[in-house]
């Protein structure tokens, strides 16, 4: 599905954001990325769709090679690929509907959208969106009156307009509290799994990317240090991933019984607390 | 160094601290007797070349002027009726014909909406030219251009509006969240759907509080263009200053001062609107 080869990001500062990183993402994967601040997790979703120019190394989204496009042809494979934000970066003077029919611009003519004349199934997809993801009753309110966990469904329900082969999320639940956080998880799971899309989730919270993703990646200092299921990620991984710190409190829970620590309620430390409050 | 130790061993139980150092306390203080000291020679310079006798007599001066200003010549109100219409004209549309040129201008000339760097520096070229001319200015080339009207006094609002309103808006486009666009972009958008989904709705409210301040400023300006000829009532303020007909001068002041408070009314209604 996508595959990236050797990528790599200078920015113009010098920062060497990324090193030749390589990996693969096969239809349907919910892929985690971990991280410290900075470890260059941001830069590496940017550098899929091109929001971020990477330096070197080359992107393939199927058999297409994005890095090589003209602005034209990416603009066309940007619709394959819907990006969800931390901020939720909608648009706050636009109602709901609006926000997520954005998702069509990538279709759709300057004077059209201008006018904001869409297709009649297309706004049916929009109802039904809105519909899935719990917001049928905001349909016409303006996104700046809604909570955090709404907005961020908003801007769930925009990249899903766009039918993308795969979502790259960029720390979704940053901003949302731990309750929310879990219930957007969840969503975008259940979504990728529903319309059998592949997912690239950063996330500083490694709790949750155990709990909802198929795999995890970590990332040091820009350079690939870790690829593998989550039950692998261990007390010694989280120090090659993230440095010296005492893991054991909150991975010991994990390592008793990985089969079962989804539904366990062993609450010995406030995220196996968190875990046992699960699905 | 605001920290200092009193002893050698970098003892913090020991350590003093102040705001400033003392070089920088001396400096401040120099500054300011250097700004007093200027401040008081210009005093003196002016007041070397005031002729005081003329000073002197102002407040009968002042009490004479007003005693004749009032009663105000109500009457004369009727014949003012048209040109005042003609000020509220010249200034509203001048604002409209400013806002149509600016608004491309300001997209130009932002940072992070140019699709060029010389196009930017040509927009800020306008921008800066028509900031530097006053109205009035700008009005008295034009008369001389396409002679005395309306017309010159329409033309001289818009010039002088391009660059006051170009100017804050591209700052407000400047200072817009840059997350939004970079979620339009992603989607596959056009530039000029991103333009208009993530940029335009997020300077709105500056766009339209900026371009109904300026409207209310150019009501204020649009009655002095005509005491260089480019219509509105400002021709016949100037024609009854000179005649000295103070009375009838009075009755204008109030016309305009009545206008700029329902304009000023009006601006304050239409920014909470945009919100």
């Amino acid at each position: 599905m996508l595959s990236v080869h050797q990528l790599t990001k200078c920015y113009a500062t010098g920062d060497k954001a990324l090193t030749n990183v390589s990996l693969e993402i096969p239809a349907g994967q919910v892929a985690a990325l971990i991280g410290p601040s900075g470890a260059g997790k941001s830069t590496f979703i940017r550098c899929i769709n091109r929001l971020v120019e990477p330096t070197s190394g080359k992107v393939f989204l199927g058999e297409t090679e994005l890095t090589k496009l003209n602005q034209r042809q990416l603009r066309r494979e940007r619709r394959r690929m819907g990006m969800i934000f931390q901020e939720y970066a909608l648009i706050d003077r636009l109602t709901v509907m609006e926000n997520v029919l954005s998702g069509y611009l990538g279709y759709t003519g300057f004077w059209r959208s201008y006018f904001r004349r869409y297709p009649q199934d297309v706004v049916k997809k929009a109802f039904v969106l809105l519909e899935r993801v719990g917001l049928e009753k905001f349909i016409d309110k303006r996104a700046d009156a809604l909570s955090g966990g709404q907005r961020q469904r908003v801007g769930i329900a925009r990249a899903l307009l766009q039918s993308p082969d795969i979502l790259l999320v960029d720390e979704p639940t940053a901003s949302l509290d731990p309750k929310t956080s879990r219930q957007i998880m969840r969503l975008i799971k259940e979504l990728c799994i529903e319309r059998k899309l592949a997912a690239i989730i950063n996330i500083h919270d490694v709790q949750l990317a155990q709990l909802f993703a198929d795999r995890i990646i970590g990332l040091r200092a820009g350079e690939l240090v870790f690829d593998g299921l989550p039950d692998g990620l261990d007390a010694d991984m989280l120090t090659r991933i993230y440095g010296e710190e005492d893991w054991n409190r909150s991975v010991q829970s994990d390592e008793e019984s990985p089969e079962s620590s989804k539904t366990k309620s062993n609450s010995h430390d406030i995220h196996s607390a968190l875990k046992g409050t699960n699905v | 160094m605001p920290l200092r130790f009193l002893s050698d061993d970098k003892d913090l139980s020991q350590a003093q601290w102040k705001l400033r150092t003392t070089r920088e306390q001396w400096l401040i203080w120099l500054g300011w007797l250097f700004g007093v000291s200027l401040f008081l020679l210009c005093w003196k310079v002016i007041s070397d070349n005031t002729m005081w006798v003329f000073v002197q007599d102002a407040p009968q001066q002042g009490a004479d002027l007003i005693s004749r200003m009032w009663p105000p010549d109500w009457a004369y109100a009727n014949l003012l009726w048209k040109a005042l219409w003609d000020t509220i004209n010249i200034a509203t549309l001048g604002t409209v014909l400013g806002i149509m040129m600016a608004f491309p201008c300001a997209f130009l000339a932002a940072r992070n909406t140019t699709p060029h760097p010389i196009l930017r520096s040509f927009a800020l070229l306008i921008i800066v030219s028509s900031r530097s001319i006053n109205s009035l200015i700008w009005a008295m080339l034009l008369v001389t251009i396409i002679g005395p009207g309306i017309l010159a006094g329409i033309l001289a609002i818009a010039l002088r509006s391009i660059g006051f309103i170009g100017k804050l808006l591209y700052e407000a486009i400047e200072e817009i969240h840059p997350t939004p666009v970079e979620a339009i972009t992603a989607t596959g958008a056009s530039r000029m759907q991103v333009m208009s989904y993530a940029v335009l709705p997020q300077v709105m409210p500056a766009f339209a509080g900026i371009s109904i301040y300026r409207w209310d400023i150019n009501i204020r300006e649009s009655t002095v263009l005509g005491l260089v000829g480019a219509g509105g009532i400002g021709l016949q303020l100037n024609a009854a200053i000179n005649s000295l007909a103070w009375d009838r001068v009075s009755i204008i002041f109030i016309l305009i001062f009545a206008t700029v408070v329902v304009s000023e009314y009006i601006s304050a209604k239409v920014r909470k609107a945009f919100i």
